[in-house]
């Protein structure tokens, strides 16, 4: 269960107001994408998810608490790029989330654990199609597969809310297909919730259950920073899930 | 016409930034300026001795080859020791301890300045300023402070050049994507396991190329200390046999450490290729 309110949520910088007034309630297992024309706030509100900005005003509650306010593990996070670690191996990258959680000492499994949390690894690193792959370094992947990865490497951690700022938007269209397919069947079968922003329309159409989009409802062309961005559509895509998981 | 001109004069002088030597003769060409050097000596030194056969200023190649020979294999009448390995026993002993006690400071404040930012608002201009310290400037100090024994002079070599490598790798570390960073948050990692699992791990391969760059500083700082109080190191011997004008100990013991120094820097980059493949791919 994670349901996330949003409640007369305001950015600013000093005079400048990036969003305003934000009011927004999502359910659990939504599948929420975000578009909107570039700096009208997106960015800004999914780093205040991710809890690396803080609201200047206003609430933001999971299942009715506030949420934290710095990175946990209950939101996960794909970036664009530079979201994996250089140092370790495939295997060892989708492994460090479980390390990390499990060894509070050193961060490393050992023995028995360590082959349970491999087993684990392996399995998803065959549902992303990786398992070749698992003892090369992050910089001899192609910019899916490390995109693929990424994306496993918070999965496995089952977060309650996953974010992703526009994980596909530096790959080739060819492979963004695929990208969607994975996202859909991790999303289906893990049952977390989804935001991503997207540049791309027809992507946010096709994966979201709920599309949200971005703009200034008021523009002062004397003083364009008085007025913030909000949410000038929230459209419901109710489309039934196989027609959606199986990708037109 | 002028462009067709042009296009007959471009296939036979490719621009100068356009040509790339074969391997073949890349080598050839990077032993050219030795065998030069080489040349240059030789013909320098027997023009000196064929005016004056006792000449001490470029002695002959046989009269150096005598004198290391002396000095690498044969008991010194005086003290019973072969001087060079003496020598070289001790230079590297005083080196290899400053190297290592430098290293474990400039990776633990490296690391602490790099990543915590209160630390970096409390110590960054202090390690800044601290750098700045002509370190031979304080010597004296530490002559004074440490006595004249090995303490002293390790501590030059580790003040000389710790500062340089602490600010190298908190640079290094603050270079880190904060992506990353982030990321390692949203997977379960508290203050100690980003640092244990995620930038000592990438810092380290750093810490190996800090230490290389180092190493010349090492060496200036090791030579200046031992000329000024020791009783036996390679640059106590140069600075020794200065009085007596002896070029033909100086000039093998200047060769011999530029060897060792030089050694040092490849057995680094060869372990940082092996230990931290993932740094080079």
């Amino acid at each position: 269960m994670a349901e996330l309110t949003v409640r007369r949520l305001w950015k600013e910088y000093g005079s400048q107001v990036v969003l305003e007034n934000l009011n927004l309630t999502v359910a659990d297992h939504e599948f929420v994408t975000i578009v909107g024309a570039s700096g009208c706030g997106k960015t800004t509100f999914l780093k205040m998810l991710l809890g690396i900005e803080q609201p200047s005003r206003g609430e933001l509650l999971i299942d009715g608490k506030l949420l934290a306010s710095e990175p946990d593990k209950e939101r996960g996070i794909v970036f664009q790029r530079y979201s994996l670690f250089p140092h370790l191996s495939v295997l060892d990258n989708l492994l460090l989330g479980l390390e990390l959680q499990g060894a509070p000492l050193l961060g490393k499994l050992f023995g028995v654990r360590r082959q349970q949390a491999i087993s684990k690894a392996s399995e998803l690193l065959n549902a992303i199609g990786l398992y070749h792959a698992r003892d090369k370094y992050p910089s001899q992947l192609s910019g899916g597969m490390q995109q693929r990865l990424s994306i496993a490497q918070s999965v496995i951690c089952e977060p309650k809310i996953l974010l992703l700022d526009e994980p596909f938007g530096a790959l080739d269209p060819g492979i963004t297909a695929d990208m969607h397919e994975l996202i859909l069947k991790l999303w289906e079968s893990r049952r977390m919730t989804i935001f991503m922003i997207t540049h791309d329309v027809q992507e946010s159409f096709k994966l979201g259950t709920r599309l949200l989009v971005f703009d200034k409802l008021r523009h002062d062309p004397q003083s364009p920073e008085a007025y913030g961005a909000s949410i000038t559509y929230d459209i419901p895509l109710r489309h039934s899930k196989p027609a959606r998981s199986i990708a037109a | 016409m002028e462009s067709s001109n042009d296009i007959q004069l471009l296939p036979l002088m490719p621009r100068l930034i356009n040509f790339h030597p074969r391997r073949s003769s890349a080598l050839a060409l990077s032993a050219l300026p030795f065998l030069l050097l080489m040349l240059a000596y030789l013909f320098g030194s027997s023009l000196r001795l064929a005016e004056n056969p006792d000449d001490k200023l470029l002695p002959a190649l046989g009269n150096i080859f005598s004198t290391f020979r002396q000095y690498a294999f044969e008991e010194d009448a005086r003290s019973g020791e072969v001087l060079l390995w003496l020598d070289t026993f001790a230079s590297l002993k005083r080196i290899g301890i400053a190297l290592g006690i430098s290293s474990a400071i400039a990776l633990s404040a490296g690391l602490c300045l790099g990543i915590i930012p209160a630390l970096r608002a409390t110590l960054g201009s202090f390690v800044t300023v601290i750098s700045m310290i002509p370190p031979l400037a304080i010597l004296p100090i530490l002559f004074i402070a440490l006595g004249l024994g090995e303490v002293s002079k390790i501590t030059l070599i580790v003040i000389g050049i710790s500062p340089v490598m602490i600010r190298d790798l908190s640079q290094r570390c603050m270079e880190l994507p904060a992506e990353q960073l982030i990321k390692a948050q949203t997977l379960g990692a508290n203050s100690w396991l980003l640092v244990v699992r995620v930038v000592l791990p990438q810092i380290l391969p750093r810490l190996l190329g800090a230490l290389r760059l180092s190493l010349s500083s090492a060496w200036l700082f090791l030579i200046s200390a031992e000329a000024i109080a020791s009783t036996e190191g390679l640059g106590y011997r140069i600075f020794l046999v200065r009085r007596y004008l002896a070029m033909d100990v100086i000039l093998p013991y200047v060769l011999w450490i530029t060897l060792l120094a030089f050694s040092m820097d490849w057995l680094l980059r060869i372990a940082s290729r092996k230990v931290f493949p993932w740094a080079e791919v």
